[in-house]
């Protein structure tokens, strides 16, 4: 496919087509990853294009989900001008789903991704995040051992952003002075038009592409190894969940969790002497605070077909609770009882929202 | 202690709630422990809600609605049939117990339906013993 080949860092190249694109009047924003200070990232809509030197968008940080926060912007009303983003894959498929369950809109939307190597955990940024960083544009992607790298992106194997307008292949060559831009999409073309750069023909470096794949699947494997039916059960999800305060971070992080009035933050799920007696009564004691295994048990059934794998919720779990290797491991195997792959095809219907006339029939008894 | 389990059922207000009606009114046996919740049609029922009922103590729960292709509303228990097979995966991941968890189709006109099927639930809940979510350890 047409690319073009400019000999800048990433960060930078990705400034200058932005630049462009706000002096040819093509966007009238740009929704990118921003730095204040080394402790202080946050997504931005930047539509002043002077303010463009405070973006990093490769920097390895997520502060927050960008589907998430996407979806803040287009829930209401879809945009109205042309806007490029600037975003992960993850977080694009995120931003897919929440599409799909009418959260978020498509329009006037130009996609800007990159093959992904993964983020360092949100709790990493504060003194000493800089070496940090530099440590890890210098390691190839199939270095997994990164310190602070989220475990949720060491097992990942979704790191090409399918459906971007333009991709960058970053990790295959972890290259920081030159930068490719692939232009997938005829409408990526209508605005790079007239950009000045190199134009070259290349395509994603698929040999490089399985190599990682693989050693993703070998980690994943590893970590999933320790979680399956026999060693969980009651027990097992005690043993995980036991110190989670209830605290419903998770949740509020997690992209794909959208309702405004959870129930678990309902009434509905309070604690009145109807529960704690009836437990009383059979145990002599009762834990606090309730319904903690529930809430999460509650929410995979609520989301496990959405979930992308981005690994929000360990990231900002408290009591350091792997949430995100639980619910990848579910919503895997959720996922494959419907063959569903989120964030894959905008026109896919989330699994729950369709239904075949003749399937499942071991399940209702005729 | 407890020794009769207890079984909740969600029963489709447009059949399975009428069976059971027919049901009662041949007087017909059904099981004393079934406590019955009505709702308007099997797909409203959010697999939270059997979560939920198994965390709060209940043994077993029946899911019933309209045979397939004879919902009040067209497509429903085709929705109620995906959400139970989510549910059930989700709960053979974590080894807690699927098989006490049942769907079944009942019609508006099988009273002798409802009466057999409960029954042979609450029979077969009642060999299984209780349900080991109830007695989440409080202390190992």
């Amino acid at each position: 496919m047409k690319a073009l080949k400019l000999s800048q860092s990433p960060d930078n190249a990705i400034g200058s087509l932005l630049k462009y694109l706000f002096e040819q009047n093509k966007i009238s924003a740009a929704f990118v990853l921003c730095k204040n200070n080394s402790r202080d990232y946050f997504y931005g809509l930047i539509t002043d294009k002077n303010l463009l030197e405070k973006i990093t968008p490769t920097t390895p940080i997520m502060p927050s989900s960008a589907g998430k926060m996407l979806s803040k912007l287009t829930m209401l009303e879809p945009l109205t001008s042309p806007i490029a983003v600037v975003l992960r894959p993850c977080e694009m498929r995120a931003f897919y789903e929440l599409i799909k369950l009418e959260q978020a809109r498509p329009d006037n939307i130009l996609f800007i991704s990159f093959t992904c190597k993964g983020v360092i955990s949100i709790k990493e940024s504060k003194d000493g995040f800089e070496e940090k960083i530099e440590a890890y544009q210098k390691n190839p992607a199939t270095e997994l051992t990164l310190p602070g790298l989220r475990q949720c992106c060491q097992i990942c194997e979704n790191f090409v952003p399918e459906n971007a307008d333009i991709i960058l292949p970053l990790i295959e060559k972890n290259d920081l002075n030159n930068t490719t831009f692939l232009i997938k999409t005829e409408k990526a073309e209508d605005f790079v038009q007239g950009f000045e750069a190199e134009t070259v023909e290349e395509e994603l470096n698929d040999t490089e592409i399985s190599k990682i794949k693989e050693k993703r699947a070998r980690k994943k494997a590893e970590v999933f190894a320790n979680i399956t039916p026999d060693k969980l059960g009651m027990k097992g999800l005690i043993d995980i969940f036991g110190r989670c305060l209830n605290c419903h971070a998770c949740g509020r992080a997690c992209p794909i969790c959208y309702c405004n009035l959870c129930y678990f933050d309902s009434a509905d799920s309070e604690v009145g002497p109807k529960a704690y007696e009836a437990e009383t009564e059979t145990k002599g004691a009762y834990r606090l605070p309730a319904n903690t295994i529930f809430y999460h048990i509650g929410r995979m059934i609520h989301i496990s077909l959405s979930c992308i794998g981005c690994g929000m919720c360990t990231d900002v779990c408290p009591v350091s609770i792997p949430v995100g290797t639980i619910f990848t491991r579910v919503a895997e195997s959720a996922q494959e009882v419907f063959k569903y792959i989120p964030g894959r095809n905008i026109e896919e219907k989330i699994p729950i929202l369709t239904f075949k006339i003749n399937e499942f029939e071991e399940i209702g008894e005729e | 202690m407890q020794t009769e389990p207890t079984i909740i059922g969600f029963l489709c207000n447009w059949c399975s709630y009428a069976a059971a009606d027919l049901a009662g009114n041949s007087k017909l046996e059904v099981p004393g422990n079934l406590t019955t919740i009505r709702v308007m049609c099997s797909s409203r029922v959010d697999p939270v809600f059997i979560l939920n009922a198994y965390f709060q103590g209940a043994d077993g729960v029946l899911v019933a609605g309209c045979h397939p292709g004879d919902c009040h509303y067209q497509t429903g228990n085709y929705y109620a049939r995906r959400r139970l097979a989510l549910l059930i995966k989700i709960l053979q991941t974590f080894d807690i117990e699927p098989k006490r968890l049942r769907l079944s189709w009942i019609s508006a006109s099988e009273g002798q339906r409802f009466s057999e099927i409960t029954q042979e639930f609450a029979k077969f809940i009642k060999e299984a013993g209780p349900n080991p979510l109830k007695k989440k350890p409080f202390f190992e």
